[in-house]
């Protein structure tokens, strides 16, 4: 991963996220919830991030739109660092976020046309009231919600149409980046597919460039063209999305892999699965060296020892492992 | 005879906007060491239908016909104090949320204990071993230490363990496990489904796995019934609900999942509109508004049952149509001979 010289959309070098967290009568420790994570986006592109609960996917999603400002780190945003007020509020127009529950994320005293015209008055994109009123009608159109519903409230939505309130919502200042974090998870399997689909075809007509946050495998293959991987605020492996769900390097996403259930009940029985000892470790008590080694099969003294930096084991596919 | 016979369940909640039919005319039988699926979008009747057979239903959802039989003994009907001496004992269940369903201010040890101790003529010490013994089984390090624990002491994965430790103290002969994986990381999924499949091995009970992952049902279950808006669209053995669905809600419930094999990421095919609303079910097919076969049959009569295969039902007009009925249950041969 070169310096900033690359042509991506989005560049996130070194990025450091730690949490002060209260351990005892005036202690503090620091929760590392991402440690060093470095990756590019490129335009019209979709990266998948993936991981268990906890291994800071979410925290990645929201330092990078500064949700919470970096412990370290730097964000880079079409050749500009974001750094001060003014880099700050135009980076906030260009890129936004669809958030996972689709039932806390809407202000349930809010109308549907409030909420989705929130960011236009944001950053004052509609001078005119008509032209705000066309713009809500039109992005409320585009995600395929009844325009006559715009005076409606929130909780008389179904959660897939709350989902896609909270997409015209992104929508609404015409980004050209959008974290999803965890956009299909709080929704059935049949809703799920028209969001999917909605998002990709969102995605070719305005050219926006996505980072899919999500723990379901086969939706984030489905929709990214490269994956992320990460595991106790680290990056464990990023590859292209075919290349890493068949051709796994990195031990954990091996295991990963094999985890996954297959909705095919032959593919299912011979399936051989990896499956790992224990739970992941409190990130309080982050072990030395490589965060993976606590259940790792091939742990070594020097996987203590040291924490292993992404390498490049074959085009395009970084990895973070000592034995590779 | 079957071990456990639900036939023609009929669940309701009587709310003040009306009647909502959560289970509408679901009827199965469980057989000794099996693992009975049951899959279906949210709203769809899963976990009613596990709560009907315990009796758990609160306020003011009731059973109002139907016969649930164990080993031949009617369950419907049955005092509070009577269904006591059978929850937990002959028939147990796993809740979804680990983080919930554990009581905070109880031990590990005590609430694993307090199971043993109602349903079986065990000391305190004895089932104290027991408790040991259990949470070794589902393989808990330190079980004596784990006892003295709370449940905020545990992670997730541990506490599912403890669950399953409760719900298996004292030998169920069928374990219910409503979505027990679905609050949990995939790798502790894996170890969960692997245990629970242990375990049935070991123990010989029948499992009513309640899910809404495909995946899931792919990998552990021998049966499945498809449910949508509280009535069943299809049952039958696995193999044959995923290579040959005979149900239009079925095959788009296929169609609407990622496929991890496919390199080409060919668009998904999802089923278009919203589930229904249970308080006015229509009269046909509760699937027709939303089904792209419909026809005009499908809106107007509900369709019954029908035998589609070996052991495989499907309630779907199409099948009618297609002249694809049997009126008995058609031998194995027959099956495997006309599909492939």
């Amino acid at each position: 991963m070169s310096e900033n010289r690359s042509t991506a959309l989005v560049q996130v070098r070194h990025l450091k996220q730690y949490f002060p967290v209260t351990t005892g009568f005036l202690r503090k420790t620091m929760l590392k919830a991402v440690d060093d994570v470095s990756f590019d986006i490129e335009k019209g592109e979709t990266l998948g991030l993936v991981g268990e609960s906890g291994c800071g996917k979410t925290t990645v999603g929201r330092t990078m739109l500064h949700l919470y400002k970096p412990t370290s780190g730097e964000i880079w945003f079409d050749g500009t660092k974001i750094e001060g007020k003014e880099a700050l509020h135009n980076f906030r127009r260009r890129a936004q976020m669809v958030f996972q529950d689709p039932y806390s994320s809407l202000n349930p005293r809010m109308t549907v046309a409030d909420i989705v015209a929130e960011p236009i008055d944001v950053h004052k994109l509609c001078p005119s009231k008509k032209d705000r009123e066309d713009r809500i009608r039109e992005l409320m159109s585009l995600v395929g919600l009844n325009t006559e519903h715009a005076t409606r409230y929130a909780h008389e939505f179904s959660g897939g149409q709350r989902q896609r309130i909270g997409i015209a919502r992104a929508l609404a200042s015409e980004p050209e980046f959008i974290v999803c974090d965890e956009p299909v998870s709080a929704l059935d399997v049949s809703i799920q597919a028209q969001v999917i689909n909605m998002l990709e075809d969102l995605q070719h007509r305005l050219g926006l460039t996505y980072l899919f946050i999500a723990h379901d495998i086969s939706v984030v293959k489905h929709i990214s063209n490269r994956i992320a991987v990460m595991y106790l605020g680290h990056m464990m492996e990023l590859a292209s999305a075919n290349e890493l769900t068949r051709h796994p390097l990195h031990p954990y996403t091996i295991s990963l892999m094999s985890a996954v259930p297959l909705p095919d009940p032959k593919a299912s029985r011979s399936q051989k699965r990896i499956v790992l000892q224990g739970d992941v470790p409190s990130p309080l008590k982050m072990p030395s060296g490589c965060p993976f080694r606590t259940r790792c099969s091939r742990a070594t003294a020097e996987c203590a020892a040291q924490c292993p930096a992404m390498k490049e084991a074959a085009p395009g596919h970084f990895v973070a492992c000592h034995h590779l | 005879m079957s071990m456990l016979e639900v036939s023609d369940l009929h669940t309701s909640f009587f709310t003040q906007s009306g009647e909502v039919r959560a289970v509408n005319g679901l009827s199965f039988s469980l057989e000794k060491g099996r693992v009975l699926g049951i899959v279906g979008e949210s709203g769809s009747g899963k976990s009613v239908t596990a709560y009907s057979i315990l009796q758990i239903l609160t306020h003011p959802g009731r059973i109002v016909s139907g016969s649930i039989k164990l080993h031949g003994q009617e369950l419907v009907g049955l005092s509070d104090e009577e269904m006591r001496a059978i929850r937990g004992n002959k028939i147990s269940i796993i809740f979804q949320d680990p983080m919930t369903s554990l009581n905070p201010t109880f031990t590990i040890g005590n609430q694993l204990m307090e199971a043993i101790l109602l349903h079986t003529k065990r000391t305190h010490e004895e089932a104290r071993l027991r408790a040991i013994e259990m949470l070794n089984l589902v393989g808990i390090s330190e079980p004596e230490k784990r006892l003295n624990q709370y449940a905020f002491e545990l992670s997730g994965g541990m506490r599912q363990r403890v669950m399953i430790a409760m719900a298996l103290a004292c030998e169920p002969d069928v374990l219910i496990a409503d979505e027990p994986t679905t609050a949990l990381d995939v790798t502790i999924q894996a170890q969960i489904l692997e245990l629970m499949l242990r375990l049935q091995k070991e123990l010989g009970m029948a499992i009513i796995m309640i899910t809404h992952d495909m995946g899931v049902i792919a990998q552990i279950c021998d049966e499945v019934i498809v449910m949508y808006a509280g009535g069943v669209c299809e049952r039958g053995p696995t193999d044959a609900i995923f290579y040959h669905p005979m149900h239009e809600y079925t095959r788009g419930l296929m169609r609407s999942i990622p496929d991890m094999s496919d390199d080409e990421k060919t668009p998904l095919v999802p089923i278009t509109g919203t589930p229904i609303d249970l308080l006015n079910m229509p009269k046909g097919c509760p699937f027709a508004p939303r089904c792209d076969a419909a026809m005009k049959i499908c809106l107007q009569e509900k369709p019954k049952e029908y035998w589609v295969g070996h052991n495989h039902l499907s309630a779907c007009w199409m099948n009618v149509k297609e002249n694809v009925c049997y009126t008995t249950c058609p031998e194995a041969e027959e099956e495997v001979e006309s599909h492939e």
